[in-house]
């Protein structure tokens, strides 16, 4: 082994942090860029919520900076642009901000060292999977360059509205195709890891939650995402070599029928089903390893083992193998039939049963705890009840009676929001704080963690309850100006303090951003296993060097064995033999 | 999994009987296709011989009658999935669109 | 390079039977069906609703009676890709039992029945795009006689086509004409000459991707997996080429990538196996 870290110590600087097969680093360039994209995400919303809280006034300072497919000579947003905007904004949340933060970052950093194996399976894949990412993520950007802006048609890009879309439509598809392989490749390789790679003596069942969720995870991205790929490369027929896939016979554009240049006789339903094929299992992709990373601060700030562990694992099997047969509940009001919308509206609430039961484990986990409150705790104790909001809100709209109404309004947006802001993102801030120590051997600092949770706890609630209230009262998602009709004008204030709440949001990211920085250098120096955790990565130095292990660990025990009684400490690690 | 070079001689039979059999099968495909049936006959009967090839391709040329359990459950799922993909979403098709909705108002 | 040794790199594991490679390409599989299994998913979808005689039956135009694809080419297309599947496995047999030349000389035939089957498809999809169709709003206005009506004529609107096959079929006149200069019904004993009012016109096509949802779906499905044939024959032809070197170094590691590469390889096969009957014989 020693001879191994010798070898690596002699790659030059472009081998080692660049272009490097080593897991660790691949996982801190996912994270990092992850990070950055969510931020890049972010700001995009800012100016949306510019446009709603104060229609048609000039966007402050930013506003004749940007370009004139977006704003007018006034520096007024116009319509196309705040389309773009939605639409870049929710594409690059999900595919490129969490998911590669989630799966990719904390996945790859993780995964492996909780395994107990020396590097993932295919370490030269895994950096094609970022390249690959990271190309597609640039790929996407270029879209804001070209004529017409960036795509515009929702990041659901449905059709035929995405068919005769502008040039920004065929760069997203392009960006999506590479997306969709970079995940493809990833998803292989933490399948085979976790199955081939795992440590003596760690049968499935004494692998943490984490494992289980990402493996799971990794099953979502190998089987749904390639039908979304198809989809993908179908689009690009239509707008690329005139092909009616989507394109409807009869179909008439500003006034002219598109005879002469389409066919005809596509079906619009058939992107939504192969759209929305992959993207409800990835809202589990989304949710899945957030609730990996919660299951490893939750037992360990709690020094107790996780309550139900076993059901946790077939709760997020079952979860897992349902996603792929509810993904029509999105399209009850396209007309698909009540068949299919019962069927799937029956699915729907098959499936949240195994959701209602890992969070169930998890707060009765908190059960006569001595719970440490410290940053990554406080994030996932705040998970636990913004999860459960916008689970619960998400019941109305999984059935087909109360959807007509809610449907497409800010109602939806209210709800996948708390599952996925105050829900997945505080999870993956929790995993942030959490394994900081292991990335870089120092602490991140408790008082800026505290000063970064609480104000987001509280602006993210400002930003996103109010929209449950605007939504009901029937204001359309979509819509440029909500001023412009009577229900949108008479719940304005609302709409206004949810802009103000993202704003603060924006400001409550500065103590965190600083935080980070500040102790990469100059963070409490600690220990290999600063939280007294048991999992395996645990047992690698901090940071772990190539190779991970300095003897190949051999496991004696389940994951989470805490407050053991008649045990010397209240842990006892995974790769420990622990007298009494 | 064949390791010996007995063993693989003894593949080498199989393989050049599946050879046969495939070739075989694709005449039959033809054949059948130029009789005059309806076209839901015709459709069950090219998707019959096409299942048997792909089987004998999947279980001879690619060893997965060999296989362990494992990759055979991953397989299933992946196939169960398939034909949902494949089933689910023409369900729409023979609904007409609103039926109930419009009448009721 | 990874100077980190990965477990089970080569030797398989208790649990799958597999060596990481294996696993991994057959996961990579399972993708691969459903990408597939989506594409399959649209052909089915878009065929049962399409409305009656507008998608062939039997690989005919209802309308015409034509035979759309050429199903001599694609039956010789499968008997190739089968025997390049057949000296795939010869060749992963042949280095199994320790004959590098063998091996070699099989991986070869087997990517040069690869390039068989590309050039073979290449000269389909020529003969589509170089036959053109002209469907008519109203039979009328047409000026010369090779006219052929709808034959499912259901009281709707009445369809005339104008089909052949030639590299030049029409030429749009100044004052708003098509005309068209070569026969128009593949009989090429003698010429005709036809004018058809240019706003009489629904449609003037070759038969491309864009003539038909079918045609749409035809060049996506046997396009994609054209695309896979060709990744197929880089990854054959790498290792034809560097398997000398390969083979001296480390022949197990060889031998298994040759496995993996067959694995994939079949697969394509496997596809066009239903590509053939749903695409040229339903």
């Amino acid at each position: 082994m020693s001879a191994e870290h010798h070898h690596e110590h002699d790659l030059p600087f472009w081998r080692k942090y660049v272009f490097s097969v080593d897991h660790k680093v691949i996982g801190v360039q996912y994270t990092v860029t992850g990070l950055l994209f969510l931020f890049f995400g972010f700001c995009l919303m800012m100016i949306m919520r510019w446009q709603l809280a104060y229609p048609l006034e000039a966007i402050p300072v930013i506003g004749t900076w940007l370009s004139q497919s977006m704003v007018d000579a006034d520096g007024v947003l116009i319509g196309d642009g705040y389309n773009a905007l939605g639409a870049m904004h929710g594409t690059i949340m999900v595919f490129l901000g969490v998911v590669p933060l989630a799966v990719g970052g904390f996945g790859n950093f993780v995964l492996p060292l909780q395994v107990g194996a020396p590097d993932m399976a295919f370490p030269k894949l895994n950096m094609a999977s970022y390249w690959v990412y990271l190309v597609g993520g640039i790929v996407m950007l270029i879209g804001f360059f070209v004529p017409g802006g960036a795509a515009n048609s929702g990041w659901t890009s449905y059709t035929p509205l995405a068919n005769i879309a502008t040039t920004g439509q065929t760069v997203w598809l392009f960006g999506m195709v590479l997306l969709i392989t970079s995940s493809l490749l990833g998803s292989v390789n933490f399948i085979v890891t976790t199955v081939q790679l795992r440590a003596k003596g760690l049968s499935f069942f004494r692998l943490p939650f984490f494992v289980w969720a990402q493996f799971v995870t990794s099953f979502l991205l190998l089987l749904a995402f390639p039908p979304l790929e198809a989809a993908g490369v179908l689009q690009l027929m239509d707008r690329l070599a005139d092909t009616s896939f989507f394109m409807p016979t009869g179909l008439v554009v500003s006034g002219e029928l598109q005879e002469s240049i389409y066919s005809g006789g596509g079906s619009p339903l058939l992107w939504q089903h192969l759209f929305w094929f992959l993207a409800h299992p990835e809202v589990y992709v989304l949710i899945l390893p957030a609730m990996g990373i919660l299951g490893e601060v939750i037992a360990c700030n709690t020094r107790k083992p996780l309550w139900g562990y076993k059901s946790l694992v077939y709760s997020a099997i079952f979860l897992g193998f349902m996603s792929f047969i509810v993904w029509a509940h999105h399209m009850f009001m396209t007309g698909m039939g009540t068949t299919l919308s019962t069927f799937f509206q029956a699915t729907t609430m098959i499936i949240s049963v195994p959701s209602v039961i890992i969070l169930t484990c998890f707060i009765i986990s908190l059960w006569n705890a001595s719970i440490r409150y410290n940053t990554p705790m406080l994030f996932a104790l705040a998970f636990l009840p913004m999860f459960a909001i916008g689970g619960l809100t998400g019941l109305p709209l999984g059935l087909t009676a109360s959807d007509i109404h809610l449907h497409d309004t800010y109602y939806v947006i209210g709800h996948f929001h708390y599952v996925v802001a105050p829900g997945t993102i505080f999870a993956l801030f929790a995993g942030v704080y959490h394994w900081f120590p292991k990335v870089t051997g120092r602490k991140m600092s408790e008082f800026m963690g505290k000063l970064h949770f609480w104000p987001s706890f509280v602006f993210i609630n400002a930003v996103f309850m109010p929209m449950f209230f605007v939504g009901m009262a029937g204001v359309l998602r979509r819509q440029f100006d909500q001023t412009e009709q009577l229900q949108g004008a008479v719940v304005h204030g609302l709409t206004i303090m949810s802009s103000w709440g993202a704003w603060g949001l924006g400001l409550a990211q500065i103590p965190f951003i600083i935080n980070f920085f500040w102790s990469i250098r100059k963070g409490e120096k600690v220990g290999d296993n600063p939280w007294e955790a048991t999992t395996l990565e645990w047992a690698a130095p901090s940071p772990p060097p190539h190779g991970n292990f300095e003897t190949v660990p051999v496991v004696h025990c389940g994951p989470y064995e805490y407050s053991v009684p008649e045990k010397k400490t209240d842990y006892c690690p995974q790769n420990v033999v622990m007298e009494a | 999994m064949a390791s010996s070079a007995e063993e693989i001689k003894a593949h080498l039979k199989i393989y050049y009987m599946v050879f046969g059999a495939l070739a075989v099968l694709t005449v039959v495909t033809v054949a059948v296709a130029r009789l005059e049936v309806s076209i839901g006959m015709a459709v069950a009967i090219a998707m019959f011989i096409a299942c048997i090839k792909g089987s004998l391709v999947a279980c001879y040329f690619m060893h997965l009658i060999s296989e362990r359990g494992m990759i055979f459950w991953i397989l299933i799922i992946c196939v169960l999935f398939f034909f949902v993909l494949l089933l689910l979403p023409v369900i729409t098709q023979f609904e007409p669109a609103h039926s109930g909705l419009v009448e009721a108002v | 390079m990874s100077d980190v040794a990965i477990p089970h790199d080569m030797e398989p594991h208790p649990l799958t039977g597999m060596y990481n490679g294996k696993f991994g390409i057959w996961l990579f599989l399972a993708s691969e069906v459903m990408l597939f299994g989506a594409l399959f998913s649209t052909y089915v979808l878009l065929r049962v609703g399409a409305p009656e005689g507008t998608w062939p039956m039997y690989g005919q135009e209802i309308t015409t009676g034509n035979q759309i694809l050429n199903v001599s080419l694609a039956f010789v297309n499968t008997l190739v890709l089968i025997t390049s599947s057949v000296t795939m496995v010869l060749s992963w047999a042949a280095l199994k039992m320790n004959n590098f030349a063998k091996g070699r000389m099989f991986l070869f035939i087997t990517f040069a029945l690869a390039g068989v089957f590309l050039v073979i498809k290449f000269f389909e999809y020529k003969g589509k795009f170089t036959h053109h169709q002209v469907v008519l709003k109203e039979p009328l206005g047409v000026d010369g006689e090779k006219v052929i009506t709808s034959k499912t004529d259901k009281g709707e609107r009445k369809i005339a086509v104008v089909n052949g096959h030639a590299e030049n079929f029409g030429t749009w006149e100044e004052d708003g004409y098509l005309l068209i200069h070569s026969d128009p019904t593949e009989s090429h004993d003698h010429s005709h000459e036809l004018k058809i009012e240019a706003d009489k016109i629904k449609r003037a096509t070759r038969w491309g991707p864009n003539a038909s949802t079918f045609l749409a779906t035809y060049f996506t499905l046997t396009g994609l997996h054209g695309i896979h044939v060709i990744g197929g024959m880089v990854v054959i032809l790498y290792f034809v080429l560097t398997g000398a070197s390969d083979w001296k170094k480390r022949p197990e590691k060889y031998i298994n990538r040759i496995e993996c590469t067959g694995l994939y390889w079949h697969f394509v096969d496997l596809v066009w196996i239903f590509l053939f009957p749903v695409l040229y014989l339903l």
